[in-house]
């Protein structure tokens, strides 16, 4: 073992640029070998080295091992023809094996019986035949030589002179703006990524548009989810919980056509999304401004979380806790849905209800503030629950 | 009695007898009785007469079964420091007995968060006397008919029907809480929404229109009969599927399966590659060829 090159190993002693901690030994060096090298031990041999039927015999298990792997992959081929994932010979139900998908089981088992075989089979290999002798392995100092790094200083020195960078401002000075300008298509493209919030609020390409609106007008009825069907104070006890929707999303037109489709419809739905319950009505605590917003005790706040946007319906009847089940933010639904517990930062916004003509239930008015999580011009919004 | 005795007088020649009067009375009275009997809804007069034996009866269960946490008219008792140690039960109906007695929750082995299943402790018809003994305390839900909760008497087509629509309405409704293959969950203060794999049809119509606990309730009204049957045709039909995708883990989502992997994946492997490095067979003999010395430095 050279150590010739310590010179070149950082923190070893002896270096200048060393800390004032080591200098109270000092400055003497340590000896090299502070405890000296037991060297390896002798080597001893497995039996497949020493035994050449041992050998032959691992040798064998080995190329089964591969076999193996081999007849699983025909396998897999034949379990992918012969179940099928799309009804069995009766066109109904799929084959199960043991009460799982048989095609999933077959194809799983025996494309992992083909990688395990192949990995075992080398494992094999590597412990009883491939050659296991001990050996040492210096480290390298990361440092360079001296003559490697002044070699590299000269060659960057000379093209810095043939380019003649220093001499020619004009070039480098065209090189450096022509690059900067390539800033300029990055900005157009990403500008045009689509219209702000504050253009689609404006806008209004479908009802309902922008994060500061929903689909909920003065008047519209509050609708069961799934079913559509709208909702009369009597037909709630209380302790009842609807998932609600604005009617809209069910809506067709003269000719039997949705009225919303596809993107809208699922923007309107999303964001329009209600949860209704009803309470004793003594129980519930309106904020100021809004003593009217309720029905008898049936209350009607956005169902998406104001933390990252989660829908949620967990409520809990007693307490009137309503729960995001994402990260357990939690809302007293029956003290203006304040955040009690969890990481959310707003109240979830309340629906003003009302009863109509026919006497169902009906929003007021839409929300009045935006439902959902916070955005980027989120707080300079007047928040009607403060 | 001058009038019947003239008008039954043409008809036999013993009219002047005395007690003409007083037969012919007899059979009127006998008449009209057994004509009554008859035709009148028979089972009124019985069943006002067994109504009130199935309260008196279930009231006698109920002041040795319920009443120590209930109170003795049903009132709700409260301990010293405000706790409820039972709610009342004016108003909460004969559903609720019957869900609560017949799956075991209640009569309570003892306060707590809530009260888990288990073997009942009374017979049907005990259930039947409590739940009489309950509901005359104030107005409540009833005990379903099973003609609104039984998926008997369906056509397949209405079956798949009734699936595709509960699917929904229970995603929407009850995935929150009971999880999206009915496995239940966790919830605040130690309660948890229980799994709906082992419910029977009537007691999942029954927790849906009563609202156990914390659960709200889906009264008629929020959620109609039949589609409270869609959401049970859906649950049942959860039951018939095979685990396509493989074990199912209790169907918990990432909770059971994250477990799976840190400790039987992980685990596994650890295992194999300690195994690997620490064991080879080793020999006491030397080698013999002379190759041997390439390596034996």
């Amino acid at each position: 073992m050279s150590n010739g090159h310590d010179s070149h190993l950082p923190g070893l002693p002896g270096d200048d640029s060393h800390d004032a901690a080591h200098d109270g030994h000092g400055g003497a060096l340590v000896p090299e070998e502070p405890i000296p090298n037991p060297g390896l031990p002798e080597h001893v041999w497995r039996p497949t080295d020493v035994d050449a039927k041992a050998e032959r015999r691992a040798e064998r298990q080995i190329a089964t091992l591969f076999g193996l792997s081999t007849v699983c992959v025909v396998l897999f081929v034949v379990s992918y023809v012969v179940f099928g994932v799309n009804g069995g010979a009766d066109g109904k139900s799929v084959r199960t094996i043991g009460g799982l998908g048989a095609s999933n089981v077959a194809l799983g088992v025996t494309l992992g019986g083909a990688l395990l075989f192949i990995g075992v089979g080398l494992i094999q290999w590597a412990r009883k035949l491939m050659a296991d002798h001990e050996i040492v392995e210096m480290r390298h100092p990361a440092r360079s030589s001296d003559e490697d790094r002044e070699e590299t200083v000269r060659v960057l020195a000379l093209g810095a002179d043939e380019s003649g960078i220093a001499r020619r401002p004009l070039v480098r000075n065209s090189l450096l703006g022509a690059v900067g300008v390539l800033i300029a298509p990055a900005v157009v493209l990403l500008k045009d990524l689509g219209p702000t919030n504050r253009d689609v609020t404006d806008s209004q390409p479908y009802p309902g548009a922008g994060l500061e609106h929903t689909v909920w007008d003065k008047g519209m009825r509050v609708v069961r989810d799934v079913v559509g069907t709208p909702i009369r104070p009597g037909d709630l006890e209380i302790g009842d919980l609807v998932n609600a929707e604005p009617a809209m999303i069910f809506e067709v037109d003269d000719e039997g056509e949705p009225v919303l489709e596809g993107v809208p419809l699922q923007i309107a739905k999303s964001k329009g999304a209600v949860v209704v319950v009803r309470m004793l009505p003594g129980e519930n605590k309106p904020a100021p401004g809004r003593e009217n917003w309720a029905v008898d005790g049936i209350l009607c706040y956005s169902k998406i979380c104001t933390h990252v946007g989660c829908p949620i319906s967990l409520y809990e009847k007693k307490t009137h806790h309503l729960l995001c089940p994402c990260h357990q933010s939690t809302f007293d639904l029956a003290d203006a849905a304040k955040v009690v517990f969890g990481p959310a930062a707003r109240p979830l916004p309340q629906l003003p209800l009302m009863v109509d003509d026919d006497g169902y239930l009906v929003a007021q008015s839409d929300f009045k503030e935006p439902v959902g999580p916070s955005y980027w011009e989120r707080d300079s919004q007047q928040s009607t629950s403060k | 009695m001058r009038f019947l005795n003239r008008s039954v007088g043409r008809l036999s020649r013993h009219r002047r007898r005395p007690v003409a009067g007083l037969l012919l009375l007899l059979l009127g009275l006998v008449l009209t009785g057994s004509l009554y009997a008859a035709l009148a809804p028979s089972s009124t007069a019985d069943s006002a007469q067994s109504d009130e034996e199935l309260v008196a009866q279930g009231r006698e269960l109920f002041l040795v079964g319920c009443a120590f946490c209930h109170g003795q008219n049903g009132e709700g008792v409260l301990t010293q420091d405000g706790n409820q140690l039972g709610p009342t039960l004016v108003g909460v109906g004969a559903a609720a007995v019957d869900f609560q007695v017949g799956t075991g929750r209640m009569p309570a082995v003892q306060p707590g968060a809530q009260n888990p299943t288990k073997p009942g402790s009374y017979t049907q018809d005990e259930i039947d006397a409590l739940a009489a003994y309950v509901a005359s305390l104030g107005p409540g839900p009833a005990v379903p008919n099973p003609e609104d909760y039984s998926l008997a008497g369906m056509s397949e087509e209405e079956r798949q029907e009734a699936v595709s629509r509960g699917g929904q309405i229970f995603l929407t409704n009850c995935t929150a809480c009971h999880n999206f293959a009915g496995k239940g969950g966790a919830m605040p203060h130690g309660g948890y929404a229980p799994a709906l794999s082992n419910t029977t049809a009537r007691h999942i119509y029954e927790a849906l229109l009563t609202g156990p606990g914390q659960m709200p309730s889906f009264s008629n009204g929020n959620l109609s009969p039949e589609e409270k049957r869609d959401v049970i045709a859906y649950l049942y039909s959860l039951r018939d599927q095979p685990e396509y995708g493989g074990f199912d883990l209790g169907g918990m989502g990432p909770v059971s399966e994250g477990l799976f992997a840190w400790l039987v994946g992980i685990g596994s492997l650890v295992g194999v590659a300690t195994w690997i490095a620490a064991h080879t067979a080793r020999s006491s003999k030397p080698k013999k060829s002379n190759s041997g010395e390439e390596f034996a430095a």
